[in-house]
This record gives C-alpha cells, sequence and structure tokens, in this order.
C-alpha cells in the first residue's frame, strides 16, 4: 500500500475523509441519493396520503383510516386483492414447477453450452413484455390462430369463446412472460450442489427419487424460493396483462389503483390501495418461505 | 434400467418448453409479413406493405424520435449512476453498505406500478410536469439494479494490485482510472449500456403514466392495440422492435463473453 509507506507508523489516525469508509460512501452516494429521492421518498408520500382524504380537488390532511376501511373491506377492492393473489400463486407455482426441469436440464445436461442455453431461455424475456402479452391475444382471441388453426384443421367448429378475457388466459401470458426469471435463480442453486454427494448417495444405494427428494431438492431450495418469490412479487401488481387478455373476469388490483390515479382520480384510496398490496404482498410472501421451509422438515 | 425411459421424457419437454417461450414471439414477425388485417390461419400470403406504411406515421416517427432520446440518456445515466455504487460495492467496506445497495436494488422486486404511481405522486406534487425528463427519471431508476449487477460481476474480477503497481509507478490517480481500470471493465460498461438501453427501449410501465403528451414507441402502440385495424403496422413496427432487442442483447452477451475468457487466460497465465 502506498499509503503506508508516506505514513509508516500505521497507528496515525488518518483522518476520516481519506477512510476507505469514507471513499466507499462518497462513491455509493449519488446512486443512493438518487434511489433515496425517486423511490424512497415518493413511497414515504404515497403512505402519508393514504391516511388522508380527498374531497374533489382539495386533499383533506387529517389522519383517518377510512381508506384502509375501503381497500380492505369493501366487496369490489377485495375481490380484485383475492383475485390478484390467487393469480399470482398460480402463476409462481407453474412457472417454478415448468422451469425447474429445464434448469436441470441446463446444469445437469447442458455440457459445454450452458451459458449458451441461458443466453437463448432469456433472450425472450428482454423483447417487449407489451408486445409478448399482445401475442398471447393473437393466439386466443376469438380470430386468432389457435381457433382459426383447430377450425381450418376440422377439430371444432366454432372459435371456443373461453380461451381468452379471463383469469386463465392471464395465467398463461404471465407465465411465458416470467419463465426466465425463475430458471435463473433455480439454475445457479443447483449449479451450486457438489455432485460427489449424488455419486455418494447412488453408492449408497439411492434411486433416482429419493436422491431428488433428500439431496437434490432441499439442496436447490434456496433457488427455488426465490424464483418463485421473483415471480410472485411482481405479478401482483400486473397491469398490462390483465388489461389485454383478462377481460372482466381477469380484472386485477392495478388496474383499480390505475383508475384512482386516472379517470376517478381519487389519490389517497389509490395509495392506500397500493400500501395494501405492498404489505399483503410482503406477508404472503412471508408465508411462501415459511410454507417451503416447513414441507422441506417434512419431506426429509 | 429407467434411464431407457428417462432420458427422452426431460428432452421432450425442453423442446415443448421452448415453443412455449418463442412461439408466440414468432407468431409477430409471422403475421407482419401476412397479406391480411386479420391474424388468423391460413396466412393469406406474402407482403411488406405493412412495412412500407411506417414511414410516412408521423406519429410513430414522433415516439421513435422520443424512445431514443430516451434510450440513450437512460443507459447512460444508469450505467454511470451505476458504475459509482458497482465500484463502492465492490472496491470498498463501509458501514450500511448492505441496506445502501438494498434499497438501490430494490426497483427489481417491487411491482413496477407502485413505482411508476408514487413517482407520478412526487412529480406532480412539486409541480413538475410530465415530460420524456420525467420518463428518463423514473426508468433510470429502473434499470439501475439490471445496470449494476452486471457491473458487479464484471469489477468483482478486477485485480486492485494492477492499480496499487500503477499508482506505485507514478502515474496519478486518473492516469490510473483511463490507463489500468477502464480497459478491465470496458466490457462490463458497454453490456451495461446496451442493457439499459433494451430495457428502456421496451419498458411500458414507468413510460405510460410519466410521459404525459410525449409517448415512447411502447406506449404509441398501446394506444393503437385499441383499434383492431391498426394491428398489422403494430406487428411490423413490433417485428423491428423485437429485432433491435435481440441484437442488442446478442453483442452484450458476445462483449460479456469474450471479456471473460480474456479473463480466464490472463489468470491461467500468472498463476
Amino acid at each position: 500500500m502506498t499509503d503506508l509507506a508516506v505514513h509508516p507508523a500505521p497507528s496515525v489516525p488518518r483522518g476520516w475523509a481519506g477512510s476507505e469508509e469514507a471513499r466507499g460512501l462518497a462513491l455509493i452516494s449519488p446512486t443512493f441519493l438518487y434511489a433515496l429521492a425517486l423511490l424512497v421518498l415518493p413511497i414515504l408520500i404515497v403512505i402519508a396520503y393514504s391516511f388522508w382524504t380527498q374531497d374533489y380537488l382539495t386533499i383533506d390532511r387529517t389522519f383517518t383510516f377510512e381508506n384502509y376501511r375501503k381497500a380492505l373491506f369493501e366487496p369490489i377492492y377485495q375481490d380484485l386483492l383475492m383475485r390478484s393473489l390467487r393469480i399470482s400463486l398460480m402463476v409462481s407455482i407453474a412457472t417454478v414447477v415448468f422451469s425447474y426441469p429445464i434448469a436441470w436440464f441446463i446444469s445437469f445436461h447442458g455440457g459445454l453450452n450452458k451459458n449458451l442455453w441461458l443466453f437463448l431461455v432469456t433472450i425472450p424475456c428482454w423483447t417487449s413484455y407489451l408486445l409478448r402479452v399482445m401475442s398471447w391475444k393473437v393466439i386466443l382471441g376469438y380470430q386468432g390462430v389457435l381457433n382459426t388453426g383447430l377450425m381450418k384443421l376440422g377439430i371444432i367448429d366454432q372459435p371456443l369463446t373461453w380461451l381468452l378475457y379471463n383469469a386463465n388466459a392471464v395465467t398463461i401470458a404471465l407465465v411465458h412472460s416470467w419463465a426466465a426469471f425463475a430458471i435463473l435463480p433455480i439454475f445457479v442453486s443447483l449449479e451450486k450442489i457438489d455432485r460427489t454427494l449424488i455419486e455418494a448417495a447412488t453408492d449408497l444405494g439411492d434411486g433416482p427419487i429419493r436422491r431428488f427428494v433428500r439431496i437434490i431438492l432441499p439442496l436447490s431450495m434456496p433457488g427455488v424460493i426465490s424464483a418463485f418469490l421473483i415471480v410472485m412479487i411482481p405479478t401482483v401488481g400486473d397491469y398490462v396483462t390483465p388489461q389485454l387478455v383478462g377481460g372482466k373476469d381477469g380484472v386485477m388490483i392495478a388496474t383499480a389503483i390505475q383508475a384512482n390515479f386516472g379517470k376517478a382520480a381519487n389519490w389517497p384510496l389509490g395509495a392506500a390501495l397500493s400500501v395494501t398490496t405492498m404489505i399483503v404482498v410482503s406477508l404472503l410472501a412471508g408465508a411462501v418461505v415459511l410454507g417451503f421451509k416447513m414441507l422441506m422438515r417434512v419431506v426429509r | 434400467m429407467r434411464n431407457g425411459f428417462k432420458l427422452p421424457l426431460l428432452p421432450a419437454f425442453v423442446i415443448l418448453y421452448f415453443v412455449f417461450l418463442y412461439g408466440p414471439i414468432l407468431l409477430i414477425p409471422i403475421f407482419s409479413f401476412n397479406n391480411a388485417a386479420a391474424t388468423t390461419f391460413p396466412l393469406a400470403g406474402f407482403t411488406t406493405k405493412w412495412y412500407g406504411q411506417l414511414p410516412g406515421n408521423s406519429a410513430l416517427l414522433t415516439a421513435a424520435r422520443n424512445s431514443m432520446i430516451v434510450g440513450v440518456t437512460v443507459s447512460l445515466l444508469s450505467t454511470l449512476l451505476a458504475i459509482c455504487a458497482a465500484r463502492a460495492v465492490t472496491r470498498y467496506r463501509f458501514r450500511g453498505k448492505k441496506t445502501m445497495s438494498g434499497i438501490i436494488m430494490a426497483p427489481l422486486i417491487l411491482p413496477e406500478i407502485i413505482i411508476a404511481i408514487s413517482l407520478l405522486m412526487i412529480l406532480l406534487q412539486f409541480g413538475l410536469g410530465l415530460s420524456l425528463f420525467t420518463v428518463i427519471l423514473g426508468q433510470t431508476l429502473f434499470c439501475i439494479p439490471y445496470s449494476m449487477s452486471v457491473l458487479i460481476s464484471g469489477f468483482e474480477g478486477f485485480d486492485r494490485s494492477l492499480e496499487e503497481a500503477s499508482t506505485d509507478l507514478g502515474e496519478t490517480a486518473f492516469g490510473t482510472f483511463r490507463r489500468v481500470t477502464l480497459p478491465v471493465v470496458a466490457p462490463a460498461i458497454l453490456s451495461s449500456l446496451l442493457v439499459s438501453f433494451t430495457i428502456s427501449l421496451d419498458e411500458f410501465i414507468l413510460a405510460f403514466f410519466l410521459s404525459g403528451t410525449e409517448p415512447t414507441l411502447p406506449v404509441y402502440i398501446w394506444g393503437q392495440l385499441r383499434f383492431a385495424a391498426k394491428l398489422p403496422s403494430v406487428l411490423a413496427l413490433g417485428t423491428l422492435m423485437i429485432l433491435a432487442s435481440v441484437i442488442l442483447l446478442t453483442v452484450a452477451e458476445i462483449i460479456r463473453r469474450r471479456a471473460e475468457s480474456r479473463r480466464l487466460q490472463y489468470e491461467h497465465g500468472t498463476h
């Protein structure tokens, strides 16, 4: 270290301003302040608004739980929130179940081309999310690819109307959107597994299923949990997919949040809905983590 | 043995999965060359007329220009801010590092609509009108975590002793940065620029809430989706956007991999 050459006695305090700590803080502070100003502060303002009320255009700053009462107990918001949670849970389960074998395949059979496989898996996720959801509309629509294709083949005589504009269409489109985000964390945790453990289990007489349940699955659990959460948390608040393919039965909470900042213009209620969503999602995430841990204890 | 039965099952699943993953995206270019306004099978014949209509559409050209302005600014800003943070995280030890980087990375795990509406509220609160500038502010926040993950992995392999050697040999701090640090970390910086540009180009929610009367391409597309007759030109535009994303990401990946193999060679050479 050059500094030591200049100050031969390390016990002499060099002053805080020149220390490693100060330099690190100075370097990270522009980015941190940016996030503070444009993420933390705005969220604090949302929280503040959620306790206020709005009378036409004026904001009444008296503290009240009224917005939360509406957000939690009015049937329409209750239904929307429950449906959003249900859809996002289904999407995360389906995404993790479908992604696990792919991550497995890349990790255990990917050979020298692991990076190429990962790249191929991630490309679709980097193309416009709006366009991807739109293409599901093209596939599932009344006059869409699936209906016209099946009719041409003579399998059906009339277009199926239950394909588009419901919760299932939303689920399918979301599973498609989030696939790679689930594969990557599972892949990383599979890569970390010491392969000799699997050999040892084989030598000791464990069959493929026991090997999987008792060694590979528990050791890849951190990846499964983070994949689950990475998919679940953002999908709860998804706006585009329900708008494009959800129809009346696929509306989710984001549509209600947006409406309160747009036409309906009730910011405090919109804020309370946002905060409620964040809190409920966090609770659900905690429950999911606990659930997985308990499941693993039972299986083992 | 079970193996004879098990092995074809997994590849079959992988193939099906890739069809599921790529099928919907490939439909966009396929129908963009289809000589019919409706997206029905069988295809009606080949045409490039939907592409021919794009350059004459002034609303689209404005949106494309807006997207370029936003994309370039966002990629520069987010890369610059992420360089500072990534360097601080990989090079120095300081209190609060975990919390600070956690907050910087938080946009990755928050529902995007919540970021969008909270930004909208604070901007309107402070009387800032919505414009491309507000889109840039929001998308930069959103891109920093991605840039940072790219940059941290690029900086982590960096050998600190190289910089120390340079300083010992009399280079100034700036000279060391330009002649030693920069060449090593340049690939990571370049991929961060490309990745954040791609994200910005495709990002919809923040642009939708924060763009006011200046739409970016995804916001323009959103407006067109209401009209069934506009679908073919949206598909043509979408094809071009997908092509742009794929090219940019492939370039980013190639840069990243070249740098990685160079680093491996270097490590093998010295140890």
